[in-house]
């Protein structure tokens, strides 16, 4: 039995049929066609799926589409703005914060809403911040790196602070 | 910014990010063509057991389903470079792991085939599991092939004679032997693997999307298994979300998806789901050795004699029986051991089959040397580093020949180390050190100066395709489109290979595409794999612009009216020697060569060039890595403290690319070295079957890496380059193991089997002799 949702995605309305059981990820990519947003585990750990929900990250394999009637959606594909690139997206090219690119979506999605509550991490807050999402080719620095490149272009950070060194992770 | 003739060498943004960063790019499962249908399996829930009876009647009859098949319907079998038991796509009589296929599904919608699955009946008799390898060595509990007794697929041995060994341990003023254990891991590319087979009716062509690693050896393979002509093969590997080796092999699942969309004429889709990844894909590591090294007291290793049990699992895939080869070809590492032999009993268990990952042999190799020479360092209180000076091979005895036979074509151990210790404060560091233990703290240095075997390789060394190849275009406009068969999935060869082609020919980067992983537009290939990216398929592409340069010498002679001999590529330019000021561009070449109308009558229209690299030998990858680390003896809780490395691999095209490589390869190795781990239970049940169970790790368990390197070019290739992909993963196991054990050396323990969890480390403090 198919029920019948309404939801603005990335600033378009969309009014779909869906199967209770379809997740919020299935929905966005088999449905709408989204395909930035990424399906890496099926137990919640990865965060590849990771997107904005009113305003807070959600991993769209822990929801049903049904879930989500009413709510207002930010997938990658909504961050740019046209041509122009997201100071996060721009972040991660500067500083080689991607290989594969498999979990970059999910993990600038996370940085987004990262940068939202804290505007000027330090690199143990941003290690923290991402910890729900994993990265399996770059070893996390480069990441690091990349959303302190966008604080400081967001203006959050007073200056770039590289990570001291041996700054370990605890 | 870096301008035309100064690309190599230069920090260069990627160009493939912007589609990964707007989420734009496309991997397999990303597509979705008309009549798109769902592909699952019915996997074995048994170790072991024969299959008495499957019922797919009510499977079959369900809604929306469109297929649902045995092993009696489907008679493919998975190709392996070392022959085991006979691989079928689907298992027949009895399955061998869990996991094991027994039957596939496909329906309409993901829906439709998950319950297909379940209304799948299977009923089974269980049989004892073969689980521990050193037990299935001797054939016990079981036997699970009649073929092979005790369990051994392909026994392999070489290195020095049994009597020089005698000798070099019956002289030795001391010994030292120890056990290790390098446990299974799991591969976990952040992409599992995706397959989209579509078989076009009236041409009886195939095309498969895969998420692998190697489209034309996939070709190659299906076109032999398939009995298809290799012309009506396509396969693609489009956007690869990550490889690590595991997506190197033809899997049983994409000879399934292949043979399903040629039966029932409409595109197959399987994408794998992060348990079943766990479950099926191949499996890394998985060795059990035994390790004896001889030497004098002055710490000058004489002899290395290592007896390996390898688990190759249930089957053989591509290429796991030649797994241990690549471990015994460099146990000897970084160090002039005169003799040196090694011994593997490779064998087959009831568990997923062991294959390459990020390594593929050489991380065991790089582990038993490096604690080795710790644990001497301990017997003869020694400095590791020490120890390690008195044995590396010198800088002036290259290319040296190892008693493996290899020939190692240059390396400078002593100039990486002097550069490690140097940035790490070694001597400062071991003063903190001291000063930590008087207080009670434990706190330990490791070092690991590795090396490696890249470029993979002679083809009559591998006894197959060890080539590359490349082929640049040049359109009417001048701008080229540059084709390698080395199909990268996160390396970032779209960058590298352009840096390559901008510098040789004086283009700029702008105008160079570089295109890869279909075979219907790249000439030949066959990948990546053993860090062969640059080395190999790098060196063709320089080839490729040597070929186009003979052409555009001689188009830059008739516009410039000279003798193609006099034609002098300097600043990026064709000039004319003894002539400055007269000359053309790359560009107004290229234009020239397809609308020089006048020209055709003496040269052919067109600017094209392939060439295929074959690599005379290996080459050989080194560095030292240095980390120290401290553990709470009230949790066992370890921290990172620091972390250094110093790699060298020859000549870099991209440092910013080469330093990526390194952080992500010391990521993976700390993983195993102290989360990762792969388990079975005694019945061979998969007890790490999801994320939650297996440890990938996150930001807050990595530490900072602090990098360097230097240069030690290799006469191997043109490029001068070697090969950086798996080096940290080499390098870093042993470093933070030795650091590890360091911190632990007033208890007395020895080794503990990796991975080093809090509970282990915890226990060895506590266990010994009443410190704590």
């Amino acid at each position: 039995m198919k029920r019948t949702i309404t939801l603005k995605v990335n600033g378009t309305t969309y009014e779909r049929d869906v199967e209770p059981r379809t997740l919020m990820v299935h929905f966005l990519r088999d449905d709408l066609g989204l395909t930035g947003t990424h399906i890496g585990c099926d137990t919640s750990q990865c965060g590849a799926c990771t997107v904005i929900v009113d305003g807070k990250s959600l991993k769209s394999c822990t929801a049903f589409a049904v879930q989500m009637n009413g709510a207002e959606v930010m997938t990658i594909e909504g961050l740019a703005k046209g041509e122009e690139l997201h100071a996060i997206q721009n972040g991660f090219w500067e500083e080689h914060g991607l290989q594969c690119g498999f979990c970059t979506p999910g993990m600038i999605m996370a940085s987004y809403q990262l940068l939202q509550r804290n505007s000027d991490p330090s690199d143990q807050e941003i290690r923290k911040g991402i910890e729900g999402n994993l990265c399996r080719c770059t070893g996390y620095q480069n990441i690091v790196k990349a959303v302190q490149n966008a604080a400081k272009a967001m203006g959050g950070a007073s200056a770039a602070k590289p990570e001291a060194v041996g700054a370990s992770a605890d | 910014m870096a301008v035309v003739g100064s690309f190599v060498g230069a920090r260069i943004k990627r160009r493939e990010d912007p589609r990964l960063i707007t989420g734009h790019a496309s991997y397999t499962d990303d597509f979705q063509p008309t009549g798109l249908c769902h592909m699952m399996f019915v996997r074995s829930p048994y170790a072991h057991a024969n299959i008495k009876s499957i019922d797919t009647s009510a499977a079959k009859a369900m809604k929306g389903v469109r297929a649902v098949i045995t092993g009696d319907d489907i008679a493919l079998v998975v190709p392996a470079v070392v022959p085991g038991p006979e691989y079928r796509a689907i298992s027949t009589g009895k399955v061998r792991y869990v996991g094991d296929i027994v039957a596939a599904v496909v329906a309409e919608s993901r829906g439709a085939a998950r319950d297909a699955v379940d209304a799948v009946k299977v009923e089974y008799e269980e049989l004892p599991a073969v689980v521990d390898v050193e037990q299935a060595a001797k054939g016990l509990p079981v036997q699970i092939y009649d073929q092979y007794p005790n369990n051994m697929s392909v026994p392999m041995e070489f290195g020095s004679p049994a009597d020089k060994i005698k000798e070099a341990f019956d002289q030795a003023e001391v010994v030292v032997e120890q056990k290790f254990v390098h446990q299974r891991l799991g591969s976990n590319p952040m992409e599992t693997r995706t397959a989209l087979a579509e078989w076009r009716i009236g041409e009886n062509a195939l095309t498969l999307y895969t998420s692998n690693q190697n489209p034309h050896i996939l070709k190659t393979l299906l076109s032999m298994l398939m009995g298809l002509p290799e012309q009506m093969i396509r396969v693609v590997a489009p956007e690869v979300g990550g490889g690590f080796g595991t997506k190197i092999p033809l899997y049983r699942e994409e000879l399934v998806a292949c043979f399903l969309a040629k039966m029932l004429g409409t595109p197959v889709k399987w994408s794998e789901t992060r348990s079943e990844h766990l479950l099926a894909s191949s499996q890394g590591r998985g060795q059990v050795d035994y390790v004896k090294v001889a030497a004098t007291k002055e710490g000058v290793v004489t002899g290395l004699d290592i007896t390996a049990y390898s688990d190759m699992g249930a089957f053989h895939t591509l290429f796991t029986g030649a797994i241990p080869q690549f471990t015994g070809l460099v146990i000897n590492g970084v160090y002039a051991i005169p003799t040196a032999h090694y011994k593997s009993a490779n064998t087959l268990t009831n568990k997923t089959p062991t294959d390459a990952y990020r390594g593929a042999g050489r991380p065991e190799a790089a582990y038993m040397i490096e604690r080795m020479m710790d644990l001497l360092a301990i017997k003869l209180k020694m400095d590791p580093a020490e120890v390690r000076r008195k044995n590396f091979i010198p800088v002036d005895k290259f290319p040296y020949t190892s008693p493996l036979g290899l020939v190692y074509d240059s390396g400078n151990y002593e100039g990486s180390l002097a550069k490690a210790l140097e940035m790490f404060d070694y001597e400062g560091m071991r003063k903190t050190q001291a000063e930590a233990r008087a207080q009670g703290r434990y706190i330990g240095i490791g070092i690991s100066t590795y090396m490696e075997i890249c470029g993979l390789g002679p083809s009559a060394v591998l006894g197959g395709r060890g080539w590359e190849s490349a082929n640049i275009r040049f359109e009417v406009s001048g701008k080229c489109t540059v084709f390698t068969g080395a199909s990268p999935h996160g390396q970032g060869q779209e960058t590298t290979f352009a840096q390559i082609v901008g510098d040789e020919l004086g283009i700029p980067m702008e105008d160079i595409i570089v295109k890869h992983g279909d075979t219907q537009n790249t000439i030949a290939g066959n990948g990546t794999y053993g860090s062969r990216g640059l080395a190999v398929g790098g060196a063709a592409i320089k080839l490729a612009t040597e070929t186009i340069k003979e052409k555009a010498k001689k188009i830059a002679g008739f516009m410039l009216e000279a003798s193609a001999d006099d034609i002098v590529f300097e600043d990026s330019k064709f000039g004319v020697k003894g002539a400055p000021g007269k000359s053309v561009t790359m560009t107004e070449i290229a234009v020239k060569a397809f609308t020089g109308f006048d020209m055709f009558g003496q040269i052919e229209p067109g600017l094209e060039a392939t060439r295929f690299f074959e690599p005379p030998n290996l080459v050989f990858p080194f560095g030292a890595h240095i980390s120290a680390v401290e553990i709470d003896a009230e949790t066992g809780e370890l921290t990172i403290l620091k972390y250094v490395a110093v790699d060298d691999c020859g000549n870099q095209i991209s440092p910013l690319l080469v330093e990526g490589q390194v952080h992500g390869g010391i990521a993976q190795g700390i993983g195993q070295a102290l989360y990762e781990e792969i388990v079975y239970d005694e019945r061979g049940q998969l007890i790490s079957g999801s994320l939650m169970d297996y440890t990938v790790p996150t930001a807050t368990e990595l530490p900072h890496y602090n990098l360097d390197s230097t240069v030690t070019p290799t006469w191997v290739n043109p490029l001068g380059a070697k090969g950086v992909g798996e080096a940290g993963t080499i390098g870093s196991t042993p470093c933070i193991v030795n650091a590890v054990m360091d911190a632990l050396v007033s208890t007395g323990v020895k080794e503990i089997d990796m991975p080093l969890r809090a509970e282990k480390l915890w226990k060895a403090i506590h266990s010994s002799n009443g410190k704590h």
